[in-house]
């Protein structure tokens, strides 16, 4: 594993020669955007959303909530009902073709032939958007050795490990280097070694220019890595802003507070809402306005010394939850937790 | 795609496909080689001796061209139906999918590539025909053009098949309920002018009597119809299967929700 992070550190990407790059232009523009399936079901209602270029772009919601079908449009794989998409100003009505060469798609299943060589999948994909052999053979080459996959080129991809096959599909979706690449759940089942290591890869090549948009239900990963996150609810855009103004949004959060000493009874704190949960811990709601600094003085007063101090939960799942049941405030912290439990399955 | 883009893409896919069946040669080229060899040995040696001529010829020189066709419309609509269903199935026809592809381009791709298995087991057939019986060809360019046709139609047949099949039942009730009795009702065995007069109007609704005895007709020289129709036929049924399979690749029909 550390081989895998030194292959995935200090390499270069290449930028992108002979396409025009025209900042004003969106790399996706979503108008208007609808979907009805054949059983009736509307998965999405209207969508409205742009990701500039260069963007590092999160796509939240529930499962169900409309993400995949999106994510299926803007790749062919499902037909829109009405609603425009355009990828870099190319409207997939008019120039499919054209917008599907400057995307990459990392699906969340595996959906490549297992019985076939983990290089020939590279290559035969590169081939499908008319790179010429070679060329297509030195970017297979290329994005193997970044993604630690090299060594692997001649096994069949069904013998991989799913932390592989799961780089072997970031590889495949890059091999014609695209200007958009959209990763659908991309570090679902893999360890955290690895998911880390995916971060930094991700991280490097949309500092190079790659705008990236990803679903993810690891609430954790869209804070560290999107510096722009929507939420999609029941075919819907609720929220579009960036993550430090949606986490503004917090009004309140849970804190877990550990003790050296045991405890015989929760502590009381003026001002704060507290609850025991063992003898060496308890929790401590803190809203909006409140200073951490001032717990310590009276916890100090009662003999009580903090050993550790952490978030019951990530920050962000804590919003999440409580704009997809009904609005900023309305979950309450025991519905959150379960609710956290449910969107992680 | 430019011009060259769409023809990198074409080869990528026929070479691909092409790669596919040669991997598995032990289930893909192996097995009709067998079974057509046994029929050889047991309709042409053993049995054709007791039924005299047909058609006046043996009845090994009158059955090596049906079995050689048989081959190769059992492995071109197979090879097709296969492929494209597996890749559906697995989910990767997805990378061709998402990929800028023109649709034309793909359909092309998979046809070739039943066509080469179609060819490449019809050669082989032809090869070991040699062991049982002499080769003559009488009309090269008919022989050439019906088995070429023939092997086009059967793979874009089994496109079709593989774009509507929804579970492994679908890609085998197409070839166990029509085209096995089209194919052993087509002239593959016997010549239709043994069969009584109705029964052989009712064989010429069958299309895989005119290509059999096309091919027939350019291997020995004798045919039960008129080769002109053959090609006509071959020709309109083609066209007609060939949009058939746009239409559905262009709609998406089982490929995109």
């Amino acid at each position: 594993m550390p081989r895998l992070i030194a292959n995935f550190a200090g390499c270069r990407f290449t930028p992108l020669v002979g396409i025009e790059m025209n900042s004003d232009l969106p790399a996706l523009s979503i108008k208007g955007l609808t979907k009805a399936y054949d059983n009736g079901f509307q998965a999405l209602k209207g969508v409205d959303l742009a990701v500039m270029p260069g963007d590092f772009f999160a796509l939240l919601g529930p499962n169900g909530a409309g993400k995949s079908t999106i994510i299926g449009i803007i790749s062919s794989l499902v037909r829109k009902t009405t609603g425009s998409v355009a990828v870099f100003g190319h409207d997939i009505d008019k120039d499919f073709p054209r917008a599907k060469k400057d995307v990459g798609v990392v699906p969340q299943e595996f959906n490549f032939n297992q019985f076939e060589k983990v290089f020939d999948i590279v290559v035969t994909q590169a081939g499908y958007y008319g790179l010429p052999r070679k060329l297509a053979e030195q970017r297979a080459e290329k994005y193997l050795r970044r993604l630690g996959l090299w060594d692997k080129q001649d096994q069949r991809s069904r013998m991989l490990s799913g932390g592989m096959k799961r780089r072997l599909m970031i590889a495949r979706a890059l091999v014609h280097e695209p200007r958009l690449l959209i990763l659908d759940e991309p570090t679902a089942g893999v360890d955290i070694e690895l998911r880390r290591s995916l971060w930094d890869f991700l991280r490097e090549i949309n500092e190079q220019g790659t705008t990236i948009i990803l679903t993810t239900h690891y609430l954790e990963e869209a804070e560290s890595l999107c510096r722009r996150i929507a939420i999609i609810d029941q075919g819907l855009i609720t929220q579009n802003t960036t993550t430090r103004e949606l986490l503004a949004q917090l009004d309140k959060e849970v804190f877990v507070i550990d003790t050296r000493e045991a405890l015989t009874a929760c502590p009381q704190l003026e001002g704060y809402t507290t609850e025991l949960i063992d003898s060496h811990s308890f929790e401590v709601v803190v809203v909006k306005g409140q200073s951490l600094n001032d717990l310590f003085v009276p916890l100090t007063a009662q003999g009580i010394h903090v050993s550790s101090l952490r978030n019951k939960a990530n920050r962000l799942e804590e919003l999440f939850l409580s704009l997809v049941n009904g609005g900023p405030g309305q979950a309450s912290t025991a519905q959150s937790t379960s609710a956290v439990q449910e969107v992680g399955q | 795609m430019s011009a060259r883009e769409q023809w990198i893409a074409f080869m990528t896919l026929m070479v691909k496909e092409i790669r596919r069946f040669t991997r598995i040669w032990q289930q893909t080229l192996l097995p009709p080689a067998i079974t057509i060899a046994l029929y050889f040995v047991i309709f042409g040696t053993l049995i054709g001796p007791r039924i005299g001529s047909m058609s006046g010829f043996t009845y090994m020189e009158f059955v090596v061209p049906g079995l050689i066709m048989l081959a190769v419309i059992t492995n071109s609509f197979g090879n097709v139906v296969s492929s494209f269903f597996g890749s559906k199935f697995a989910g990767n026809i997805e990378e061709l999918l998402v990929s800028p592809t023109p649709n034309y381009i793909i359909l092309s791709g998979y046809v070739l590539g039943g066509v080469t298995r179609g060819l490449t087991v019809g050669f082989i057939v032809t090869l070991l025909s040699l062991f049982f019986t002499k080769l003559q060809i009488q009309h090269l360019g008919v022989t050439i053009g019906v088995v070429i046709m023939t092997s086009v139609l059967f793979s874009l047949a089994g496109l079709i098949n593989a774009v509507f099949a929804k579970n492994f039942d679908d890609i085998s009730i197409i070839p166990t309920f029509v085209l096995t009795p089209l194919t052993y009702l087509g002239g593959v065995f016997y010549s239709v002018s043994l069969l009584p007069e109705f029964w052989q109007k009712v064989s010429l609704l069958n299309p895989v009597l005119y290509m059999v005895n096309a091919f027939r007709y350019g291997l020995l020289g004798v045919s039960d119809i008129d080769v002109t129709w053959a090609f006509l036929m071959l020709s309109l049924v083609i066209a007609g299967l060939f949009f058939f399979a746009m239409h559905l690749l262009k709609n998406g029909k089982n490929l995109r929700s």
